[in-house]
Parts: C-alpha cells; sequence; structure tokens
C-alpha cells in the first residue's frame, strides 16, 4: 500500500473554532487534514469537540471560525449521497422496516423502492442482514440496529464516511466484531473515513491516523501514524506492536488531557 | 434438577393466565351483583317506574322502542363520526401549519385554547342562533373533539428525534420531504392518542348540543330523546337511551384502540403485547 502522505488531503481543517449560541466553546484552532483513502480517528475525551468537528466536516454545522478547505473547491454534497453519516446511536426510523431505513438516503434522492431494492440489497448484504431486510428496527440487537445504521450510510456509496462513536454503545463483543466489519467493508469500499471515539484500543485497531485531542475547548494536541499494514485482524489486536502503539497513544492521550485550562 | 425451574415457570404462567381470567370476568360479576342491587332496590321499595325503572323494564323499553331508539342512535352517530373526521382533518393541519410556521402558531394557538376552555355548553345556544341545527350541534361536537387531536399532533411534530432530523438535512431532504417521512410518521402514535380522546369528546360535544338545541325540537338525536322522555316522565325509556350512548361511547373507544394497534403494532412500543 503507498504511503497516506504521498496523497493530497481531501479536506483541511485551518484553525476551525466552535462557539455555540450558549457561550460554550467547543472547538478552537484545529488544524488537521485528511488524505483520500485514509481511516482517520479523531480521539479524544467527551467533550472534546471532536463531535463538532465531523460535524463542521458533514456541512450540519457553520464553524464560528478558520476554514474548512475542500481538494475540489466545494464540499461533498449530502443531497448527491456523497456523504455517509453514522451516528452514536442507530438512529434508524422505527415504523420503517430494515429495507425502508437503507432507503432513506435514495428516496430522498427521488430514487423508488424499486428501483433502489439492488442497491438496498447490496448495501444490507454487506454488513450481513440481507435476511433481515423486512424486520423492524424494534425486533433487532443493538448490533444489528448499528449494523442497519451502516447500511445506510454505505448505501449511496459515499466518498467520504463520518461515525460519530458509532459503537460506543455496544458491548465489547459485539464493538470488537463491528470494528472486523467495518474495516472489511472499508478495505472492499475504500472511501475516505473519519471515525470519532473516546477509545484508544478502538483507533489504534482501525485507524491508519490517530489526531488527539485535548478537552474542551478542543484542540489538535497531537497525530499518530499508525503504520501497522492492513487487512488487520485478531491476531493484530493481540500482537505486542499493537500493545505498543496503544501505550504510545495512551500517553499522548494523558499529555493532552493535562493540557486542560490552557487557552 | 431441571424440575424446579420448569414447575416455576409453570406456577408464574399459571399465575399470568388466572389473573387474566379474573380481569376478563370481574367487570361483569361486578357488573351483575349492581344490576341485582338495583332491582332488588326497586323490588323491596316496590318503587313505581317513574321514580326508578327496574332493569328488566330498561331493557323491555330498549326492545319496545328499538326502531325509535335505533333511529335516534345513528343520527348522533352521524354527528360524532362528521365531527371526528373533521376534527381529525383540522387539527393535524392545524398543528401542521403550527408546525411550518411560527408566526402562526404565536397568532392562533392562543384562540384554540380559548376555544378549549369555553365550556361548550356556554357556546352552544349561541351557535344555535347563527347556524341551521345540523351545522349547530356539527360544530359543538367539533370544537370539544378537535383540540386533543390539535395538541397531540403538534407535540408529536416536536417530539422529532434530532439526529434522525439531522440526517435528514445532511441528505438535502425539502421540507415537504421532512414533513411526509419524517415528522407525520414520528407523530403518527401521539395523534392516534389525541383520536381516541376526540373519539370520546365527539360523542359528549354531540350529546351537549343536541341537549342544548332540544326546545328547538327538530333534532332526532338520543340526547334529544333523552330530554323529550325527561318532559314526558318516560323514565324507563330516558334509561334506554342512555344505556345506548354508554355503548356506543365504549364500541367508539374500543373500536380506535383497535385502529391504533393495528397500525402502531409493527414499531411502536405502545403496541407492543407481553406475549
Amino acid at each position: 500500500m503507498e504511503a497516506a502522505s504521498a496523497r493530497s488531503p481531501i479536506v483541511s481543517l485551518h484553525g476551525v473554532g466552535k462557539t455555540f449560541p450558549n457561550g460554550v466553546t467547543a472547538l478552537r484552532d484545529a488544524t488537521f487534514s485528511v488524505r483520500e483513502h485514509e481511516f482517520v480517528s479523531l480521539l479524544g475525551p467527551s467533550g472534546c469537540g471532536k463531535s463538532t468537528a465531523l460535524r463542521i466536516i458533514a456541512g450540519l454545522l457553520d464553524p464560528s471560525s478558520g476554514d474548512v478547505i475542500w481538494r475540489d473547491g466545494t464540499a461533498p454534497d449530502g443531497s448527491k449521497g456523497e456523504i455517509g453519516f453514522v451516528f452514536q446511536e442507530p438512529t434508524l426510523m422505527p415504523w420503517a422496516s430494515v429495507a425502508g431505513n437503507v432507503h432513506l438516503p435514495l428516496k430522498l434522492a427521488g430514487i423508488d423502492r424499486t428501483a433502489a431494492m439492488p442497491r438496498i440489497h447490496e448495501a444490507l448484504r454487506r454488513v450481513g442482514l440481507e435476511a433481515f431486510a423486512g424486520a423492524y428496527p424494534r425486533e433487532l440487537s443493538g448490533g444489528m440496529k448499528m449494523r442497519v445504521s451502516i447500511a445506510r450510510a454505505l448505501v449511496t456509496q459515499p466518498k467520504l464516511l463520518l461515525m460519530d462513536e458509532p459503537f460506543a454503545a455496544l458491548d465489547e463483543i459485539t464493538r470488537f466484531r463491528l470494528n472486523n466489519d467495518l474495516l472489511s467493508l472499508w478495505a472492499s469500499m475504500r472511501q475516505t473515513a473519519i471515525f470519532v471515539t473516546h477509545s484508544v484500543f478502538e483507533s489504534v485497531y482501525l485507524s491508519s491516523r490517530i489526531i488527539v485531542m485535548t478537552p474542551r475547548p478542543g484542540r489538535v494536541h497531537s497525530e499518530i501514524v499508525v503504520d501497522a499494514p492492513y487487512p488487520r485482524t485478531e491476531s493484530f489486536r493481540t500482537s505486542p506492536e499493537y500493545a505498543a502503539l496503544c501505550r504510545k497513544v495512551s500517553e499522548a492521550l494523558v499529555a493532552a488531557m493535562a493540557r486542560e485550562g490552557v487557552p | 434438577m431441571t424440575a424446579r425451574p420448569a414447575t416455576r415457570a409453570e406456577e408464574v404462567r399459571e399465575r399470568t393466565r388466572r389473573e387474566r381470567i379474573l380481569r376478563a370476568i370481574l367487570p361483569f360479576a361486578a357488573l351483575a351483583i349492581g344490576i341485582l342491587v338495583w332491582d332488588l332496590v326497586v323490588r323491596i321499595n316496590d318503587l313505581p317506574p317513574y321514580v326508578l325503572p327496574s332493569p328488566g323494564l330498561v331493557f323491555r323499553t330498549l326492545i319496545a322502542d328499538w326502531g325509535l331508539l335505533w333511529a335516534s342512535l345513528v343520527v348522533t352517530l352521524t354527528t360524532t363520526f362528521e365531527a371526528l373526521l373533521l376534527a381529525f382533518v383540522g387539527g393535524v393541519a392545524l398543528a401542521i401549519a403550527f408546525n411550518r410556521s411560527r408566526l402562526v402558531e404565536y397568532s392562533f394557538y392562543p384562540y384554540a385554547v380559548i376555544l378549549q376552555v369555553t365550556p361548550v355548553v356556554a357556546i352552544a345556544p349561541l351557535l344555535l342562533i347563527y347556524l341551521p341545527q345540523q351545522a349547530a350541534v356539527l360544530a359543538c361536537a367539533w370544537i370539544v373533539a378537535f383540540f386533543p387531536v390539535l395538541a397531540n399532533t403538534t407535540l408529536g411534530l416536536n417530539s422529532v428525534d434530532r439526529n434522525l432530523a439531522e440526517l435528514f438535512r445532511l441528505y438535502g431532504a425539502s421540507g415537504w420531504q421532512v414533513l411526509r417521512d419524517l415528522k407525520l410518521p414520528a407523530a403518527l402514535p401521539y395523534m392516534l392518542g389525541g383520536l381516541k380522546i376526540a373519539g370520546g369528546l365527539s360523542l359528549i360535544g354531540a350529546v351537549v348540543a343536541e341537549i342544548a338545541a332540544g326546545s328547538a325540537g327538530a333534532g332526532s338525536g338520543l340526547a334529544f330523546r333523552i330530554a323529550e322522555s325527561g318532559y314526558r316522565l318516560n323514565i324507563p325509556r330516558m334509561f334506554a337511551a342512555l344505556l345506548l350512548l354508554s355503548v356506543a361511547g365504549v364500541v367508539i373507544f374500543a373500536a380506535l384502540s383497535l385502529v391504533s394497534h393495528l397500525i402502531l403494532r409493527r414499531w411502536h412500543e405502545s403496541a407492543s403485547g407481553e406475549g
């Protein structure tokens, strides 16, 4: 695999800050960039503004200061399905079946159910839920709901996949399985992924690069490249290399936490 | 070893079964006792029918006057269902208008509340002056019934999952798409809850208006029959009409509950059965 640094950034944040109307400064002077086909994690404690940064990249929030610069000059268009977003909760429509939920992005783009059906089935097959197309969300387990949520984000084949602590509410066994599945999905689809997490272990396992952020107001503390080759499997999770990387990232996170209160 | 938990599970199942049977039987048992006591009171005190008719006499009157009472019931029920339909359509439409425009909401919501808190008995005589009687009765029933639909639907439209709303925004959904595919389905359980309340209220509204219109004479609904029988001291017929009204109210409530259950059973917690 070619070195990530050889590619130009698909998106760069320059001194991006966000202050909410209630006076809370969630993000200050955040500067980092993400290159095409990278898997980047934003790692930090809760309330460090990493979700805010993700929402700014998604275009759901406007930054109060700084610039978001896209390689193509314009931001990817959500209405054309160029961005996939996975929330912390599965965020499914309880009144719609699994297929109906996965259909949503295409439906909003004006593609009816019949025409969308092959793509819906393809997305469900990728997350291993093709047998549950007719089920309703409340009939599914937490992990399965999250898979539906991922299938919905992937159904438009987005260039950019944004994930906001998607597995934080799941048990560890389910989370490990979804980590593996996410990696193999990413390996086969190769979209650029930005993954927000507060788990050191998850970030090391998944990412090609980790951006460590300080507590509120969040800013970038350091960047750590995880140079372990993909595909990564369970054997990577138990390797000394993984343990060493986790220690390094943990130390960076501790150092970032110590900067609390520094303006 | 496995016998113990099995018997315990059986025990629990047996207990819930017994409880379910009791829940089904007890109301009828209480009713039977009530009727028995009623009958005894009439017999022992030898009460004349114009003071308190015996249950048997009420039942015989119901059968004897069935043609008359049935025709009246149809009149009252027609008013009730028309009012309920208009209340649902009007309440939902108004809630959507409120949801789409703050300006409209701030301008008209207070008046919706005023209409609701002013007793309909007090409005009915005025409406009877300005409107033809049938229309006035319908308007009264509508006034009482539309508010729960409006209030509940407004609540439902405002209770949309924030993340889902963001998702719709991300995918560039139009206002119409957000309404049709997100807000209305999310509000559906609330709407149906409002409809259930409105069902009973529209019957009450229709009855109140018929009573108020009673002296005007042209009406022939069940409430009018009750008022008329009252003037003639035909107490058994009053009871028979009252019985029909109660049964009609219960049937309306049960029917709307069933509709709500059928619509929501696949996805909403309120409609999930225990077994």
